[in-house]
């Protein structure tokens, strides 16, 4: 290394002196003796990690997760998961004397008779909700970027495995304080398994222990929340770990950044200390939110009692989408021979969700079917360079959010003074009619940010230097990007690599007749789709051409030609158009 | 997963050509159709890397390094504020000094997130500030085995299975498949206990109302006030009254003083059996079919278990009869048999068929004459 090591201080100075075995030298020892770490370690202390913002959503539902464990644990100290029905005689006044079930009696002994019980319930609550929120922001990230194609398609798969799991971990969790509103809840589930034909009613009796609500419920869910999910959480989460080690992290393209190779810091020192105190930041975000901000507030609720409800029942937020799919369902039900088809619950509620999760868990192979790319991807991309992707997810996260808000048209209504039927009806045509919208207008937008891309490679940025020639023309001052960044907005592959388009003739320029068959033209519809309208990047004589008339255009500048050169760049139709322009 | 080519540091020599350089040929062709000459810029390899300030600057250093020693210090504090609070601050009575959250949860959750924010914050700038921060580059490697590696597997494999004689020897095959696919029985099986099956809990009445078809209410049965249990007159009642009621059977003591339904049971009736009264003029109450003597004076009684997916109903407005369930929004018309106005719903609400004792009164002819709550596969 050619350092000027005499200007540097001590903390990149690497270069490790040996010295005598220690004490720690002889534990390492005595366990590479027994364990051979020696050799699993050797190449994984200095694994290289990439640096970016962006890779850290999916650190946070890691670390909330370790969160979750940890204030998990401390709650079953205390919590009793029974519906035997006891008079509650704990702090809390307003409900004491109140016949209640015992894990409700519980959840309150946690809240008001032990000292930080609520701390560690509402930070178990938030960091659940951290848990899904960053799981689904980091599923975009992924998406988005192109993280998701070959090779790391299972790992896609197992990430959304994690998201429907914790999903379900958190209605699980929210139902077991047994109070009024998760109570509504489970009521809601047990209409939902009755509308499944066939062997709804059997699903719902074998579910509850029989007719509901029962006595079994509660104990039931509660061994699905603290053995069952989180076992299944914590396998797929080291199945998802070790294949982002296998794989290595994919990088953003920069300059020294290939596909064959990964450039970042190593494990120890740097990414270990980085992931490690991100995880006290998670944790103590976690503490801070359990001990300021409150949420759950079951004692506000209190117990479950099947006559009751309060207005404005919602479940969390991640239930919000299929529940608004719910409300906004016309009210069909059909009986044939003697059994009931009720399509208004089962459609929404079992059909749809059950659905979407399939779509996004085929999105890569769909992707990778209509590309036909095979190649293996490590460099990033950045969402405009594919166009058709983005907009895809940008539609599905239109439906999503459409859904999201149809779940709280009774909160929309109140607060912005609308009827709630026109919100309804509203909804019912916007989650079809706004996915196409969105998928449209992210499409073209992504195609004029490649534009845009292009315009700065070729004729620089704008620098919003005006110049004024002698004859009172104006023009702006463009400049060219330094190449380091020219070069990662480059760095990107033509799309004719993996796509050759088809002449009307069904021949390709290469002669090649495009392949026949139901299938095979389905997919070349959708290639088209996918590629046709995607701006490519300038070849090399197109950036030489484009130099070469800045030069000459900067000469004018000097000759005190006003000229903003735009309409001379070889790329648009000069006829008619007067040296100095109209202006 | 790695070999010992793995690391190069490319940091001190920007000029160095990243991709072509000592590293194999694209494992997938990344360059596609298109020939190298055609890319626009040449990477520029790895930038040459840049010292921090505090690499070269002695008293920067060290005043990164207080900042991070004070970042644990400070968490060290707030550890101690954390015991200190935990020992001091009762929790119970004062479950809503500081912002509706009791003074214990707010101090414990403060000292006790600062105390790892700190920690955190202090790694991280340590990591920043004063860990070596050159880059270094790794190879990467197809994820696929190499043809040695796959071969050696098959062979391995194959070698595996022929010494099994699993391929030769269909009739032990196929037996084991078949008595290991009959182990999916018992496992089927053991799970028939989870609870009775709907019909069962129909026919054996085991407590008051079994089963989906059925609730507690009989002929006869006083339509009381629910929470306290009064019994109910029409006169009571003015116009555009609704009252949330229960059968009286909820409220009825044997000789000990000892409910005659409660616990689970009690639940469970309540989940079927609870109802809402409202009275209207008489002359606006469109009456159903073969419902010509269920209302009496005007007041009528309807299931408040929402027929969409169970939740209990309950807003109620007077001028149009409209009652809305909270959870999906349906709505029904109290002066139409509770038909469907709006909303999810598919059925009305089932009508509870209303007469008046000897006393005056409110009672229930009968039953429900279907089942309440939301749909199922077997209610025809």
């Amino acid at each position: 290394m050619s350092i000027d090591t005499s200007k540097v201080a001590t903390s990149n100075s690497s270069a490790a002196v040996a010295k005598k075995p220690g004490r720690a030298g002889v534990v390492a020892n005595w366990a590479d003796e027994r364990l051979g770490l020696g050799t699993a370690m050797k190449k994984n202390l200095r694994k290289v990690f990439p640096d970016h913002w962006s890779f850290m959503l999916g650190e946070i539902a890691l670390w909330s997760f370790v969160v979750l464990l940890l204030s998990g644990v401390f709650l079953t100290l205390w919590f009793n998961p029974s519906m035997g029905e006891i008079h509650y005689e704990g702090s809390y006044d307003q409900l004491r004397g109140v016949a209640m079930s015992e894990s409700m009696a519980s959840t309150l002994d946690i809240s008001f008779d032990v000292r930080g019980g609520l701390l560690m319930r509402q930070m178990h609550h938030w960091a659940a909700m951290l848990f899904i929120a960053s799981m689904m922001i980091h599923l975009l990230r992924v998406f988005f970027t192109g993280a998701h194609r070959k090779p790391r398609e299972m790992n896609w798969v197992i990430g959304c495995l994690l998201l429907i799991l914790g999903t379900l971990e958190g209605f699980t969790g929210y139902s077991l304080p047994d109070d009024l509103l998760s109570g509504t809840g489970v009521r809601a589930a047990d209409g939902f398994m009755k509308s499944i034909p066939v062997v709804g009613t059997y699903l719902s009796f074998f579910l509850f222990g029989g007719e509901f609500p029962g006595d079994a419920i509660i104990p039931r869910l509660y061994m699905i929340h603290i053995l069952l999910i989180p076992g299944l959480l914590l396998a797929l989460i080291a199945a998802h770990m070790l294949l982002l080690v296998y794989h290595k992290h994919t990088q953003w393209p920069g300059p020294g950044r290939t596909e064959q190779n990964v450039v970042g810091f190593p494990m120890l020192p740097v990414y270990a200390a980085k992931a490690g105190g991100f995880f006290f930041i998670v944790f103590g975000v976690c503490a801070l939110m359990g001990g300021l901000l409150t949420i759950n507030p079951v004692w506000k609720y209190g117990p479950y009692d099947p006559t009751k409800v309060t207005a404005g029942s919602q479940p969390d937020w991640y239930m919000g989408w299929p529940d608004g799919a719910l409300r906004i369902m016309p009210g069909w039900e059909s009986e044939f021979w003697g059994t009931t088809w009720s399509w208004n619950v089962f459609l929404p509620i079992i059909v749809l969700p059950g659905l979407m999760f399939t779509i996004l868990l085929l999105l890569p192979f769909l992707e990778a079917w209509v590309t036909g790319d095979k190649r293996e991807h490590h460099l990033l991309q950045r969402p405009r360079n594919a166009p058709t992707r983005t907009a895809l997810m940008v539609a599905l996260m239109t439906f999503y959010g459409l859904m999201w808000a149809a779940g709280g048209n009774d909160i929309i209504a109140i607060k912005l003074h609308l009827s709630i039927n026109q919100i309804t009806y509203f909804m019912r045509a916007a989650v079809f009619i706004g996915p196409v919208i969105a998928f449209m207008i992210t499409r073209r937008w992504c195609i004029s940010l490649q534009r845009q891309d292009n315009e700065k490679l070729l004729h620089g940025y704008e620098t919003g230097v005006i110049m004024r020639s002698p004859e009172g023309g104006y023009s702006e001052r463009h400049l060219p990007l330094d190449t380091a960044k020219a070069y990662a907005v480059t760095a990107r592959d033509r799309d004719e690599a993996s796509y050759v388009p088809v002449g009307t003739d069904g021949v390709d320029p290469n002669g090649v007749p495009a392949p026949t068959g139901r299938g095979s033209k389905l997919r070349g519809r959708l290639q088209t789709l996918w590629f046709a309208d995607n701006i490519q990047k300038p070849t090399a004589a197109e950036l030489e051409e484009a130099h070469h008339h800045a030069e000459h255009e900067a000469h004018g500048e000097l000759e005190g030609v006003s000229a903003d050169g735009h309409q001379f760049d070889g790329h648009h139709a000069v006829e008619g158009e007067t040296l100095r322009g109209d202006h | 997963m790695t070999d010992a080519r793995d690391h190069e540091s490319h940091e001190n020599d920007p000029h160095e050509g990243g991709s072509s350089q000592n590293l194999p040929d694209s494992p997938a062709g990344s360059a596609g159709a298109v020939p190298e000459s055609a890319e626009p810029i040449p990477d520029p390899g790895l930038p040459a890397h840049v010292w921090r300030p505090t690499d070269v600057d002695e008293a920067q250093e060290k005043r990164a390094e207080r900042q991070v020693a004070g970042l644990f210090g400070l968490s060290a504090v707030c550890v101690v504020l954390f015991l200190v609070a935990y020992f001091t601050l009762d929790i119970g009575d004062n479950h809503d000094t500081v912002a509706g959250l009791g003074a214990s949860t707010v101090a414990l959750g403060t000292t006790f997130g600062l105390a790892l924010l700190l920690i955190g914050v202090g790694i991280i700038q340590w990591a920043r500030k004063l860990m070596g921060d050159h880059e270094i580059s790794e190879l990467r490697h197809p994820a696929r085995s190499s043809d040695e590696d796959r071969e050696a597997t098959l062979a391995a494999l194959n070698a595996g299975l022929e010494e099994s004689g699993i391929g030769r020897r269909p009739l032990v095959r196929n037996s084991l498949l078949g008595a290991v696919g009959l182990l999916g029985l018992p496992a089927i099986v053991l799970l028939r206990d989870l609870g009775p099956l709907p019909g069962d809990v129909q026919e054996d009445q085991e407590y008051p109302g079994a089963g989906l078809e059925r609730t507690v209410w009989t002929k006869g049965m006083r339509v009381v006030r629910d929470v306290v249990g009064t019994p109910i007159r029409a006169a009571d009642l003015e116009i555009g009254d609704l009252v949330n009621a229960v059968p009286e059977a909820f409220f009825e003591v044997d000789g000990e003083g000892e409910h005659l339904i409660e616990g689970i049971e009690l639940q469970i009736a309540k989940s079927k059996a609870a109802v809402i009264i409202v009275r209207m003029e008489p002359d606006e109450i469109i009456v159903g079919e073969g419902r010509d003597n269920w209302a009496v004076d005007g007041v009528l009684c309807y299931s408040k278990i929402c027929t969409h997916v169970g939740c209990p109903i309950s807003l109620y407005e007077r001028t149009t009869h409209h009652v809305l369930c909270p959870c999906h929004q349906s709505t029904f018309d109290l002066a139409d048999s509770a038909r469907v106005v709006f909303g999810p719903a598919a059925r009305a609400l089932p009508q509870l068929p209303l007469a008046v004792d000897d006393e005056g009164y409110l009672v229930a002819q009968s039953d429900f004459t279907e089942p309440v709550g939301p749909s199922y596969w077997e209610r025809g």
